[in-house]
């Protein structure tokens, strides 16, 4: 069995755009009169996960399993405590937390974030043009009528007239200013955008203005998502593959489809039954998890999902599952111990 | 597309539709509107003083002791014959110079400081905010008592304490406001633009504290001029030769003077009173404007 | 005893509900016609804004000062007679009684509803004691059963807990311990799981469900998520800007939904498992402002099918088999 070998995806990869390699961050706790470190918040605790060139990838999860955290390591408003974070600069493809202090600077015209709530991500005090002209400034776009031009263009872009761009923050509606802050995301021209709950934050009929909008961007630029999201019904339509995420951990990954269709995690098979489907037709069994999601400071011994998993046996409570791609499927990754994955000695290094 | 962008210049507001709105709103509260009236009032009144009356302020006229209010002296005159109309009006400028000065002062250090301490968190802020709460922790009174006999009694070092104790307020007001500015996601996207953390503060946080600022100066200068007044009522003040409102008020300490030549005490006992009213209509209306519950 | 009781529990009849905001009046409600029947479950959907909850607390008389009711007709028939709900004073003791004990309501955010100072135990207790004359053992005992029911473990041990002991999922199912603990026949459930994550959402729906099966009472639950009510409604109330543009079955609105809002509003959610082929189909524009409605159909400026007749307000057509819907383009009756 030993002949064909399992390839992970890594730097030799012309189409992997960001590599992430057992990343971690740990937020310490404090206590007492001298903040004395207690213990750690282990927001995001060794995940590893590729994105390639012009895909979406879906980042979905309970509240406080680390989305967010993940998303802002990537774009690196917070440093990771462990990991790394390669990133491909051209032909160069290069770990982002050991560049030099100008390359960062640079980086950060690759990688860009639309944030969660739009009332909050517009400066209520300066309009949309300072809005997107200072990044375009500082990132050496140095004509004033380019740089105008440009913030005509992308209000269009975005579906907004070009003359919005002297209103301020308070004229916009959820779904305007949502679209305004996606538009000044791109303004520097990134190749990668996080979208933290884009859409969460919005009436149920203006997402889809929104979520239309990403992807009609994403063909125009050839762009690349990270899309997190609570909701796996949105997640699923934005992506090309879905990462699941439970207490600081990836326990699946997979082409949508498959997770859809094929699902090998006992915690992405009850979160595919709980969401409720807008149709009367097709319903399946519900599948109930007992109890809380335990807290990330205190993470359960062994597989973490194990106390509310139906199918826990015995080595779930003492061993960690490796993180593995199934046997089938070298794209399908799991970490469960009744999947069936290839052994770790089979895979490439 | 340079078509667009010339099309686009014209259609650019003149006024920017945020102060337009901050005007409007401001203008729906009649009591701020009346309150900033009564400080134009009495501050254009202040200034055109030369105008108003031709009686020096400071001119002893011994022939003309305690008079009543008449239309030659308007307010009546003190005991030692000084125009009391002139007095009020000259000794207005004063108040309201000390009082917007060590506002101002107050204001300019404390900004500076919670913006650091903002920006940089750490012992520096720490360093402040200890510093902050012993400085207010002493009484005001002992603090001036201090002051004064270090550095003597003059209308600047008056200032000087009033700067020294006024920085406090809006210290505390701007680091807050940069503690909580920095979690919300503008600031976190300029953070993802690379920006640096100096633009930011200066930028977009410290635009965002001016407003709640503005509103503390406006409070200050308020209270600054009943300190005057009251200090300078205790002798601790100004130095008498100087007019202010509370210099003038000095005479009301005899209870003769209280019941016998009320014009004395109670025309710049007014001024005092109409004009911190005014200016705290006014600092009201614009913290309702400045209100980001409201934004 | 024989009496018949009413086949509705609680019906609505043109309910009106308005804010004085400075110079501006809200019409936050706008003449809602409802009926709800007797141990079914009603979902009332609608976007953000579009008056659900106001309209919940109007049933409840639970209004803040700024709002009233300027007209309208809430009856609710109960074993003990029927009451006619805004001919009483709100802080009257027939609406007091009636509250809590009769009908009874979740609200939006268990953070904000549960008193932080006192022990979980001790504010169900609480709510007991304030309608029946039991002593507090007797209470107590029955609030541990309560929880129990709800599943939460060590009930006799969690009740001495304060509110802050207690996880979002765990907060949400007190509040449903208090809503049922009198044993009501309505309970209005103003979206119970917004704040809560899908698995946990999965248990206090399920649950739910359980307890009124077993024990019989009328379910009011709001929501945003059509998916919600296709799970738990058996009736369904579409609203759009303080009216309901659509009433009907739940079979009838999610096969045959007649208004455009409603077929507007299944198109342009995701529907988990058909992947990202289908594209969603947006509806344009936004949910006017409140004090500014538009004149006639408030749905027009963002229909498709908008016509020179949607500037007259449309009347309630019946689409058939009580399927009602408020657009013109039902007025030929059976909908087709
Ligand atoms: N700056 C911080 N300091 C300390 N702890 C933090 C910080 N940011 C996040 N955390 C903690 O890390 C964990 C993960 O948080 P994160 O915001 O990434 O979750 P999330 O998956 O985005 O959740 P949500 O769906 O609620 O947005 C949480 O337990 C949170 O309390
Ligand atoms: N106390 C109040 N004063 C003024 N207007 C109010 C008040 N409460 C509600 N409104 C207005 O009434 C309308 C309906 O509000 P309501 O809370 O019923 O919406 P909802 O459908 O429950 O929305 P959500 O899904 O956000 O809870 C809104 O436009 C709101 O602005
Ligand atoms: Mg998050
Ligand atoms: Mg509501």
């Amino acid at each position: 069995m030993n002949e064909k070998q399992v390839k992970l995806p890594n730097e030799h990869d012309k189409d992997v755009l960001l590599n992430i390699k057992d990343l971690k961050k740990y937020f310490p706790i404090t206590a007492g009169f001298f903040k004395k470190t207690v213990g750690h918040i282990r927001a995001v605790d060794d995940i590893s996960l590729y994105v390639k060139r012009g895909e979406t990838v879906g980042l979905v999860g309970e509240s406080g399993c680390g989305k967010t955290t993940l998303g802002k390591c990537i774009v690196r408003l917070q440093q990771p405590t462990a990991g790394a974070l390669e990133y491909r600069f051209g032909e160069k493809f290069s770990d982002m937390l050991q560049l030099s202090k100008k390359e960062k600077f640079a980086a950060h015209r690759k990688i860009q974030m639309v944030f969660q709530d739009p009332y909050s991500s517009l400066n209520p005090v300066k309009n949309i043009f300072t809005a997107f002209d200072e990044p375009m400034r500082v990132h050496g776009m140095k004509n004033p009528e380019e740089r105008k031009e440009k913030i005509a263009h992308l209000l269009e872009s975005v579906n907004l007239p070009a003359d919005y761009m002297y209103r301020y923050p308070h004229e916009f509606s959820g779904g305007q200013r949502q679209r305004i802050c996606i538009a000044r995301a791109l303004c520097v021209d990134p190749e990668l955008v996080v979208c933290d709950e884009p859409v969460s934050a919005l009436d149920v009929s203006i997402q889809a203005q929104v979520l239309n909008l990403m992807k009609d961007l994403q063909d125009k630029l050839n762009l690349t998502y990270v899309f997190i999201a609570h909701d796996l019904s949105v997640v699923e339509y934005m992506s090309d593959r879905i990462a699941v995420m439970y207490l600081g951990k990836i326990m699946e990954i997979a082409k949508s489809k498959s997770l859809y269709y094929d699902a090998r995690h006992p915690y992405t098979e009850a979160l595919l039954s709980a969401i409720p489907i807008p149709r009367i037709e097709e319903k399946k069994g519900r599948i109930i998890l007992e109890g809380d999601v335990p807290s990330p400071a205190n993470p359960p011994k062994g597989c973490r999902f194990h106390t509310r998993c139906r199918k826990c046996i015995d080595i779930c409570t003492k061993e960690e599952p490796k993180f593995l791609p199934t046997k089938d499927d070298p794209e399908h990754f799991v970490a469960c111990h009744l999947a069936e994955t290839v052994d770790p000695s089979e895979l490439e290094s | 597309m340079a078509e667009t962008a010339a099309v686009m210049e014209q259609r650019k507001p003149k006024k920017s539709s945020l102060a337009k709105r901050n005007t409007e709103r401001f203008l729906r509260n009649k009591l701020a509107v009346m309150g900033l009236l009564i400080v134009l009032f009495v501050v254009v009144l202040c200034l055109i003083a030369p105008l108003l009356t031709d009686y020096d302020p400071a001119k002893i006229s011994l022939s003309e002791r305690i008079q009543a209010p008449s239309s030659t002296h308007l307010f009546g005159t003190d005991k030692i014959g000084r125009d009391v109309f002139a007095r009020v009006l000259y000794g207005g400028r004063m108040s309201i110079l000390i009082g917007l000065s060590g506002a101002i002062g107050g204001m300019i250090l404390g900004v500076i400081i919670g913006s650091f301490c903002g920006l940089y968190g750490g012992w520096l802020d720490s360093f402040f905010v200890k510093v902050a709460e012993l400085v207010s922790s002493i009484p005001q009174l002992l603090l001036v008592l201090v002051l004064v006999a270090i550095v003597g009694q003059s209308m600047r070092n008056l200032i000087f304490v009033f700067i020294f104790t006024g920085w406090i307020a809006t210290f505390r007001l701007v680091r807050g406001r940069f503690f909580s500015l920095r979690e919300e996601s503008f600031v976190e996207a300029s953070r993802a633009f690379g920006i640096s953390n100096v633009s930011i503060a200066f930028r977009h946080i410290l635009p965002n504290c001016l407003g709640p600022v503005v509103v503390q100066l406006t409070l200050n200068t308020a209270g600054f001029i009943l300190q005057e007044a009251a200090l300078s009522f205790i002798g601790l003040g100004v130095p008498s030769s100087v007019p202010t409102w509370g210099n003038i008020m000095d005479a009301a300490k005899e209870i003769m003077v209280i019941s016998n030549y009320p014009w004395l005490w109670v025309f710049p006992g007014v001024a005092i009173a109409l004009f911190v009213l005014g200016v705290n209509f006014f600092g009201d209306g614009l913290r309702d404007v400045f209100d980001p519950n409201q934004m | 005893m024989s009496e018949q009781l009413n086949e509705n529990i609680l019906t609505l009849k043109g309910l009106k509900v308005q804010f004085r905001v400075g110079r501006r009046l809200v019409k936050a409600v706008n003449g809602v016609d409802l009926n709800v029947r007797r141990g079914k479950t009603l979902g009332l959907v609608g976007e953000s804004g579009c008056g659900k909850s106001v309209t919940a607390h109007a049933i409840m008389r639970l209004l803040p000062k700024a709002g009233f009711i300027p007209e309208g007709e809430v009856t609710y028939y109960s074993n003990e007679g029927t009451v006619d709900i805004l001919k009483h004073n709100p802080k009257g003791k027939t609406l007091r009684d009636l509250r809590g004990r009769q009908i009874s309501m979740i609200f939006q955010d268990p953070l904000a509803s549960l008193n932080p100072v006192y022990r979980i135990g001790d504010q169900i207790v609480e709510n007991i004691r304030q309608h029946n004359r039991v002593p507090k053992e007797a209470a107590m005992k029955r609030t541990v059963e309560m929880l129990k029911q709800l599943s939460i473990p060590q009930a006799e041990k969690r009740v001495l807990d304060y509110p802050h002991q207690f996880s979002g999922g765990m907060k949400q199912r007190v509040m449903i311990a208090m809503g049922l603990i009198n044993d009501p026949e309505l309970l209005i459930a103003d979206e119970p799981t917004t704040a809560l994550d899908v698995t946990i959402q999965a248990q206090i729906l399920e649950l739910m469900q359980d307890l009124q099966k077993k024990l019989g009472f009328t379910i009011i639950i709001i929501t945003h998520n059509m998916g919600i009510v296709a799970d738990m409604a058996d009736d369904i109330a579409v609203m759009y800007m303080g009216k309901i543009v659509e009433f009907g079955s739940k079979r009838e609105i999610f096969l045959n939904p007649a208004h455009p809002y409603t077929k507007a509003l299944l198109k342009s959610v995701p529907v988990l498992g058909s992947g990202s082929n289908s594209r969603l189909e947006p509806i344009r524009g936004n949910t006017p402002d409140p004090s500014e409605m538009p004149e006639g159909c408030t749905f027009a400026p963002r229909c498709d099918f908008a016509m020179d007749i949607c500037k007259t307000d449309p009347p309630n057509f019946d689409v058939g088999g009580g399927h009602m819907s408020r657009c013109w383009l039902c007025k030929g009756g059976n909908g087709q």
